[in-house]
């Protein structure tokens, strides 16, 4: 077995997301030597492959690609850039974390591949037998590769938390290699889009997708500024903010803190629905948290047959109780 | 500019799923089916761009069992022009539609391919991206604003992605795969309904278009999730944050 990962980095430094996926590619089988593979430019690029090759002892090998053509996540240099890697390397697997990233280039280099990827996966049992969620995780199906090399997998990072073995380690770095990228302009696709910007919001709220604890609210809280009661309950329990898609389509919050099938999975020690109705698509998004409460005025609303605790009545009444009555964070 | 739409028949969005008791998948017999949503969002999007002079024709194209072709003609009283049906009874993953679409591609030409970003049935996310690598034609995936300029013949796209609203300049051809906030999906009106049964949906076969399919993947067996244990109803919030103190150990 030989697992190259297409990793993501930001600041310096290799993304949780991606180190999740060293956790997946462990669970392929024993002997199973690892590759991360960076790319980008710039100096940030040097300090995420330092930080790659001594923060998971399972990491063999950092392979570090540097192209201008590669400063922006742009699936078609990116795409090209896996097909180029796995043509020296000849792995047996290929993974990614299923964000908005790997979910947008990993199906594009399958193509380029001629292979079937396996998105979404939740769980391996076994080099070529996988779990993933269908119908907004309302059935799990597990599907066999049964195709030649390499198999190419987007993992869910909520799937495969760090273990205890990953903490940053000086004893083994990983050697770093340069990616020969001269044949990489062979796909005429490259130069064919543009990066032009992202706009996001900046906070000092942890990462909905790996916060501990999760708020979330639905359409019930009726408006942008009664959002501010849910930060800065937020803010009180140190957690991340999420929304129902009906939240975000009435413009409360941005579309990056929508929770769902089609926004972010989240699998939070805690999570708390406020006026959350309960719609299957949203419970797809969280139905893996390990404790969840739900506050809602209606009784009757779905979001309670999944919560581990259960308050019903006004959010408006609730929340300030809670930012009264709740300890501070440590 | 001629605009193609994939579309694809599936489990209405509003029936709750059965999983069957053989564990072979979801029961489909006797089950409400429609355009997958964001399939209409990406038919919508194509008859805006029609609608506004910048397109010529839309192209709905299906792939599937026989009864895909309920599927275009709701697609065809939503407003495009025609329709194509590649008949194939069995399963079919996402490799080879892709394979199926670049072969209609190649032989309609159009200038911008639109589909929708996934099918709420097995939630791949997969072809749209497929298909624009065995074209080599740019995507812009997750789309929830398209501006399209003809003069210089690119795509300007709004992308949602995890940390916001990713913007992405696209030349034409390229391949488009739409997100929910996109457009609200017009209804067929009952004149268009009628006026649709006269439109043309050609038949093709895999065959046809020399496109082998074949399947690199099988699935096992298909499974209902765990279910969780039911909850308590709690009576104040302190309780509640007892319960997550002395209980759950969570705070």
């Amino acid at each position: 077995l030989s697992t190259l990962i297409l990793a993501e980095h930001e600041r310096g430094a290799v993304k949780a997301s991606s180190l999740s996926v060293v956790e997946a590619a462990k669970c392929l089988g024993e002997d199973n030597s690892i590759s991360l593979l960076l790319a980008g430019s710039g100096p940030s690029l040097q300090e995420a492959a330092a930080h790659a090759a001594s923060c998971h002892p399972s990491i063999s090998q950092v392979l570090l690609a540097e192209s201008d053509k590669l400063a922006y996540p742009l699936a078609e240099a990116w795409a090209k850039l896996v097909h180029v890697v796995q043509q020296k390397g000849s792995y047996s697997h290929i993974i990614a974390a299923s964000g908005s990233f790997g979910k947008n280039i990993l199906p594009r280099a399958a193509a380029l591949l001629d292979v079937s990827p396996i998105t979404d996966v939740t769980e391996i049992s076994g080099s070529n037998l996988f779990v993933r969620p269908i119908y907004a995780g309302n059935a799990l199906s597990t599907v066999r590769y049964t195709g030649s090399d390499p198999c190419l997998l987007t993992i869910r990072s909520t799937s495969f938390p760090l273990g205890p073995t990953s903490a940053p380690s000086v004893c083994n770095a990983a050697s770093v290699d340069k990616v020969d990228l001269s044949t990489l302009s062979e796909d005429d696709a490259i130069g064919k889009s543009k990066y032009i910007s992202l706009s996001s919001q900046e906070t000092d709220r942890p990462d909905l997708g790996n916060a501990r604890i999760v708020v979330t609210g639905g359409r019930a809280l009726k408006s942008a500024e009664n959002f501010r009661l849910l930060e800065k309950l937020a803010e009180k329990l140190g957690a991340a903010v999420g929304a129902t898609r009906a939240a975000v389509d009435a413009g409360f919050v941005p579309n990056e803190l929508q929770v769902g099938q089609t926004g972010k999975i989240v699998a939070p020690e805690l999570y708390m629905a406020f006026g959350v109705s309960g719609a299957i698509q949203h419970i797809a998004g969280m139905r893996d948290s390990k404790v969840i409460v739900a506050v809602n005025k209606d009784a009757d609303a779905p979001i309670f047959q999944v919560a581990d605790y259960g308050l019903v009545g006004d959010l408006f009444e609730i929340i300030p109780e809670l930012l009264e009555k709740l300890p501070e964070k440590k | 500019m001629r605009i193609m739409v994939a579309i694809k028949r599936v489990i209405d969005y509003a029936v709750k799923i059965r999983v069957k008791p053989d564990k072979s998948g979801v029961e489909t017999s006797n089950v409400k089916m429609s355009m997958n949503p964001f399939c209409e969002i990406a038919l919508e999007e194509a008859l805006r761009i029609k609608e506004a002079g910048r397109a010529s024709e839309v192209v709905a194209v299906s792939v599937g069992p026989a009864q895909c072709v309920d599927t275009l003609r709701t697609g065809l009283a939503m407003g495009a022009d025609r329709a194509i049906h590649v008949e194939f009874p069995g399963t079919l993953y996402p490799l080879s539609i892709a394979k199926i679409l670049k072969a209609l591609v190649d032989a309609e030409k159009p200038g911008l391919l639109l589909l929708g970003k996934q099918a709420i049935d097995d939630d791949c996310n997969q072809t749209g991206q497929m298909i624009a690598g065995l074209l080599k034609w740019p995507q812009g995936t997750f789309a929830s604003k398209v501006v399209l300029d003809e003069e210089n013949k690119v795509a300007t796209v709004d992308r949602e992605v995890d940390g916001g609203l990713e913007t992405l300049c696209l030349d034409l051809p390229a391949v488009i795969t739409t997100d929910l906030r996109l457009n609200q999906p017009r209804y067929a009106t009952l004149p268009n309904i009628m006026k649709a049964k006269s439109k043309v949906i050609k038949k093709l076969t895999p065959q046809d278009l020399n496109v082998e399919i074949r399947s690199d993947l099988e699935v096992v067996q298909v499974t209902e999730p765990p279910k969780r244990k039911a909850g308590v109803i709690l009576s104040s919030v302190d309780e509640l944050i007892d319960k997550l103190k002395n209980e759950a150990r969570v705070l």
